[in-house]
């Protein structure tokens, strides 16, 4: 089987974990690449570890199973990591991306696989001074376009736009364009 | 020429709606499928269609209110999953003996109990007898273009059937794939403006509907009505190839691919064919005749088309994602084997039942199932008829 880049978020019902991978999805598609993202439920609920699951080739993307062996894992709520195993089927340098205020160090020591390669940033605070509410997904996603190198930051900033647009006012449009900016030049390793 | 977008499926399902822009939508919205209703609710409010949306307290009364718009001679539509397909049981064969192209999308969802919000066929699977027809889709794309050829193969005016356009729950409903939109031009010409057949509010022209039917007659009623579904097959392959010619993408009863020269064929319905194509593509590179039968059309079924599409195979898997309790294997199996001994081919077949309430299904388990088949064939008798895939025992 050809190349895939696999993409697992882990987020709480109500961060936005489906709409990030969305977003990612159209990004990746502005760029040229077949896409596949979807949302895994237990019983949706605001609150609830909940994953969702994007792949990425440039081959068609037939297979619809839950990703289990991510090259790149964006962990929405640092909490998550006293129950869900965010490692799980990582292989040794794979990015892991965590939302947290917490250092490479503590997190490192937190998860069961420490030899992947941990990004952290602190989106929750970012999405607060930019988009004013605590809602970390738009923020985790320019973090991710930096740790990762998936897509390009423009083609995200296009994919909210194409995303959300309809939703939302252009002000929150262009909050989320800075929350995008200021996590990708925040998120270190 | 379409657009290239990305969309989820139920978001696809309610843009073909919109497209289509049927007289109306009488509606219950329920998981998996909300988001076809709630989307479609929205073109109405914001005066992109022209339907008239009803708002029902449930979906016997969904179902009741399309029957009515249909006999009156309306275009109609409605989309519904598991429990809420349940509740619509007794109007599904009144519609379906009434000869009205009423339009259903079903996203596939398992039935309770227990309660269970995820994928299985055990819906569609307990309506196949309703006099429906009912078609499968594969991916995204699928959902879009059948609900199109849906409303083309009920409204032929030889098979004046309805139609269950039918998708996998979460795996497709919610899944974000790109896709060729048609533009709304290119549907509206390719669909065409409703043509009623007997509408009752022709009052120049009184008929009855749905009287008392006893022993002298209800029988050659019954009889007439089971004359309609040979059509229905000629009309999902004429429209599968009328859209072909518009808009490039050909559709037939069965999709067959690397069948030709295999030896072992997996024969399955709706989103996993995708998985498999991947491992028979990855068995054939290493040398393994491997194929798979995708059932688009599971009524009326092609049973002459099966057999001869498994003519040539050493052994075959049937794939059910549902159960019929009490029955000696699953639905899909029975009808598959049914096919084959009616036209005459021998062929060891094992049955696999997999994914009820949304469980899994991963290559592993479909590799193991193909691994079942090189023995079979060699010792020419199916080691168990019945298996399952993805069962912890």
């Amino acid at each position: 089987m050809a190349q895939m880049t696999e993409v697992r978020f882990h987020g709480r019902g109500g961060q936005g974990a489906k709409t990030a991978g969305y977003i990612l999805a159209v990004a990746a598609a502005e760029e040229g690449w077949n896409i596949n993202a979807f949302p895994e439920y237990g019983a949706e609920r605001r609150g609830a570890p909940m994953k969702s699951y994007v792949r990425i080739s440039k081959d068609p993307i037939r297979l619809r199973s839950g990703v289990r062996h991510p090259n790149v894992v964006v962990v929405l709520d640092d909490t998550l990591l006293a129950t869900e195993h965010v490692t799980d089927g990582m292989e040794p340098g794979a990015v892991l991306v965590i939302n947290t205020d917490q250092s490479v160090e503590q997190i490192r020591e937190q998860l069961a696989s420490p030899d992947v390669n941990v990004f952290v940033v602190d989106a929750t605070q970012i999405a607060r001074d930019t988009i004013g509410r605590p809602i970390p997904n738009t923020p985790m996603l320019g973090a991710m376009a930096k740790a990762a190198d998936l897509v390009e930051l423009d083609s995200l900033k296009r994919a909210v736009d194409e995303r959300l647009g309809g939703k939302l006012s252009q002000a929150a449009i262009e909050s989320n364009y800075a929350a995008l900016q200021r996590a990708y030049e925040e998120v270190h390793s | 020429m379409g657009k290239r977008v990305a969309l989820e499926g139920n978001e696809a399902v309610a843009e073909a709606m919109r497209q289509i822009n049927p007289d109306v939508v009488a509606a219950y919205p329920i998981t998996p499928s909300t988001e076809i209703v709630q989307n479609f609710a929205q073109f109405v409010s914001d005066g992109q269609v022209d339907t008239n949306f009803v708002a029902v307290e449930s979906e016997h009364s969904a179902m009741s209110a399309c029957l009515a718009a249909a006999v009156a001679g309306g275009r109609v539509m409605n989309a519904t999953s598991a429990n809420g397909l349940a509740l619509m049981w007794e109007i599904l064969y009144i519609v379906s003996s009434m000869r009205q192209p009423v339009i259903l999308t079903v996203v596939n969802r398992a039935l309770s109990g227990n309660i269970n919000i995820h994928c299985d066929h055990s819906d569609s699977m307990g309506a196949r007898d309703t006099g429906w027809v009912q078609i499968f889709a594969e991916d995204v794309q699928e959902a879009y273009d059948n609900l199109l050829q849906a409303v083309a193969i009920g409204e032929s005016m030889d098979v004046r059937l309805p139609v269950m356009s039918c998708l996998d729950g979460f795996l497709l409903s919610h899944s974000y794939e790109l896709l060729e939109v048609e533009s709304d031009e290119a549907v509206r010409e390719w669909v065409g403006p409703y043509k009623p057949l007997n509408p009752m509010l022709d009052i120049s022209d009184p008929k009855t509907f749905g009287p008392l039917d006893l022993y002298d007659y209800y029988f050659e009623h019954k009889r007439s009505q089971l004359d309609a579904y040979p059509p229905a097959k000629e009309a999902i392959i004429a429209e599968g190839k009328r859209f072909g010619e518009a808009f490039g993408r050909e559709y037939g009863l069965l999709e067959e691919f690397m069948t030709e020269d295999a030896d072992f064929v997996m024969v399955a319905l709706g989103s996993t064919c995708g998985a498999i194509r991947d491992v028979v593509q990855g068995l054939r590179d290493n040398g393994v005749k491997a194929g798979l039968l995708k059932v688009r059309a599971f009524r009326p079924f092609p049973a002459e088309e099966i057999a001869a599409a498994l003519q040539g195979a050493s052994a075959v898997a049937v794939l059910d994602r549902s159960a019929s309790y009490g029955a000696h294997a699953g639905p899909l199996y029975a009808e598959v084997t049914s096919a084959l001994y009616s036209y005459g081919k021998q062929v060891p077949t094992n049955n696999y039942i997999y994914g009820l309430g949304g469980r899994e299904i991963l290559p592993d388990d479909l590799e193991q199932a193909f691994g079942d088949l090189q023995k079979v064939a060699e010792s020419g008798q199916p080691a168990e008829p019945v298996s399952f895939l993805g069962l912890r025992e």
